[in-house]
């Protein structure tokens, strides 16, 4: 598989994600890790082959409620509206359920994500960590099955990011969430990938898949091993 | 043999050996404050270039990375132009800052980029064209597929950002409305009173105020303000929602950022731009009339019932309709830029520019369209 408009930054890229994993898009800079995210929730067309999700089928953009919950890198949150209608917002397009009851369903979203009594604060008078745990309390409002997040560590300190790791774990465990992510924070993924698949820019292939410790561990490929064996910002402080 | 340098504490010399080696010997504190000394002194002692030179820095007791990215760069430099040059007795934190800038590796230097061509430039900028047409001619298409899928499903629709979108558009601008049209009127009215003076037809400055207020100048200067401000606005806005990702988020929660966020404020546009015309040509009017009582000494009245006499419906609908066209334009050229916005705040900024020069082109052009128009219909 290939993509992008004027470049092709990946080939063959097939790969399987399993119920239940936090699964991590590793790579170095300008690899493609985003620009894969996009073709997995539909953003962008593969310029051959195709994306398939299990029980899904291709993601495309189209309208109607979504199949699964995506975090961009930024959060992405509406800037004129308030966290509670950012929301809000997909529960009122894709459910008949009563105003009192979005809101209800908004702010239970919210208080899981550890933001109650932020539910009227806009999204410029929150902080960066917030912003993320905002997005991901709007990725999840419609209750997917499948969650994306597009570097949720990026441009948080290191206890926010230590924060949304865990917020991600309690997710998954209590939730029983498939998350798919793209990082490159190697406290992250220590602490929650369960497998990976690791880009490569020079041969545009994945050139390793499997349990992260496993890669840390065994892996033969030099660009695999420095990768894994770099000194984390996070871990140096 | 280069004598030392005087004030500082670096020196440089030259030693050339018979066998057409030439040793440059660094020796003491090289600094980048006193980078231009040693650069000048060693480009000085190179000026006759021979076959071999090697960097000596056994004797340098302190370099900093200034200094250390000069010398690999001039070492570059040397072996690009076919001279054998290394480096040697680099030790302790020389030897470290010659390893971190590539002192060890094969010459670094690039060729500089190719200055595009002429042709190359003319074919650059015609596929950019070709993009920003068919870019245009894509938002036509999924405009009008969303305008089916919103007749069809009418819910669709943003409405609740139809009420304040409006006031953004018409309320908040109607200050500047009303002083500019006030003004545009005063200034009608006093070039034809000089004109009309000369030949006793004073009370004919009602005439021309109101007919060139209603059919021309009210529209036309009230939807160039609207173009700065709201134009502007809305292009910025979208733009700047399409670089941080939120348009994309509509996409991944399953809206059509159309329906979403084109709609409103193409609508906003169309019912707020035509009550903002109706004032515009009455403080036009009363602009005029302030110059009919003050410089043309006619009553109040007599100035009224020449203005209605001289104008129809006709003339007050036929800017009416011009001014929805005007704020359909202003509407879906800002939506349509700010959506095409990339590259972060030189994007946004680039395409809100962008955007107000099309939309006052497209303005006069859609005018002159309609002036041709109405003139062949005896409108």
């Amino acid at each position: 598989m290939g993509w992008g408009p004027d470049a092709i930054l990946q080939e063959d890229a097939n790969f399987e994600v399993r119920r239940g994993d936090v699964f991590a898009i590793l790579g170095g800079s300008g690899c493609g890790k985003s620009t894969l995210l996009r073709h997995l929730i539909g953003l962008e067309r593969p310029l051959a082959g195709r994306v398939d999700i299990a029980g899904l089928g291709a993601p495309e953009r189209r309208v109607g409620p979504p199949a699964f919950g995506v975090m961009f890198q930024g959060g992405a949150l509406f800037g004129s509206m308030t966290l509670l209608q950012n929301v809000a917002l997909p529960l009122e397009a894709w459910t008949d359920l009563e105003p009192e009851a979005v809101e209800a369903v908004a702010r239970a979203r919210l208080r899981l994500v550890g933001l109650d009594g932020y539910e009227h604060h806009l999204p410029a008078e929150i902080s960066g960590g917030m912003k993320k745990r905002a997005a991901i309390a709007r990725a999840m409002a419609l209750e997917p099955e499948l969650l994306f997040l597009d570097e949720p560590s990026a441009g948080l300190d290191p206890v926010s990011a230590v924060e949304l790791d865990e917020l991600i774990l309690t997710l998954r465990r209590g939730l029983g969430l498939t998350v798919v992510l793209v990082t490159h924070e190697l406290e992250s993924i220590d602490k929650i990938v369960s497998r990976c698949i690791f880009l490569d820019k020079e041969s545009k292939r994945i050139i390793a898949e499997g349990d992260p410790r496993e890669l840390r561990e065994r892996s033969d490929d030099p660009r695999v091993r420095n990768f894994f064996h770099r000194r984390s910002a996070r871990r140096s402080e | 043999m280069a004598p030392p340098n005087g004030p500082t504490d670096f020196r440089v010399e030259r030693v050339d050996y018979e066998d057409g080696r030439a040793v440059l010997v660094f020796a003491g504190a090289l600094r980048f404050a006193e980078a231009s000394l040693v650069w000048a002194d060693v480009r000085e002692l190179l000026l006759d270039a021979p076959p071999t030179v090697r960097f000596d820095l056994s004797d340098v007791e302190r370099i900093d990375g200034g200094c250390m990215a000069l010398l690999v760069q001039l070492r570059c430099e040397l072996e690009s132009a076919g001279v054998d040059a290394a480096f040697e007795g680099a030790r302790g934190q020389a030897a470290e800052l010659y390893e971190l800038y590539g002192g060890t590796g094969r010459p670094c230097l690039r060729a500089p980029p190719r200055r595009p061509g002429l042709l190359d430039q003319v074919g650059r900028v015609t596929l950019a064209l070709a993009g920003e047409l068919r870019a245009a001619l894509d938002f036509v298409g999924a405009l009008c597929l969303s305008l089916v899928r919103a007749l069809r499903a009418p819910g669709s629709v943003r409405w609740r950002d139809l009420a304040p979108l409006m006031e953004r558009a018409g309320a908040d601008g109607l200050v500047i409305v009303v002083l500019i049209n006030f003004l545009v009127g005063f200034i009608m009215g006093f070039q034809g009173a000089d004109q009309l003076q000369r030949f006793g037809a004073n009370v004919f400055v009602a005439d021309l105020v109101g007919l060139s207020v209603t059919r021309e100048l009210g529209p036309l200067m009230t939807a160039i303000i609207v173009c700065g401000r709201s134009g502007a606005s809305f292009a910025a806005e979208l733009g700047t929602m399409k670089v941080s990702e939120e348009v994309d988020a509509l996409h991944s929660m399953g809206f059509d950022p159309i329906r979403f966020l084109v709609f409103p404020r193409v609508l906003a546009l169309c019912l707020a731009l035509p009550l903002l015309t109706l004032i515009a040509d009455a403080v036009g009017v009363v602009g005029g009339l302030l110059v009919g009582i003050t410089e043309l000494q006619l009553t109040v009245v007599a100035y009224t019932n020449e203005t209605l006499k001289a104008l129809d419906l006709l003339d007050v609908f036929s800017g009416v309709v011009k001014s929805v066209v005007f704020a359909a334009a202003i509407g879906l050229i800002a939506c349509q830029q700010g959506l095409a916005a990339e590259g972060g705040a030189v994007g946004v900024g680039q395409r809100t520019t962008s955007s107000v020069v099309s939309i006052l082109f497209a303005l006069i052009l859609i005018d002159a369209g309609f002036t041709v128009a109405f003139y062949a219909l005896g409108v």
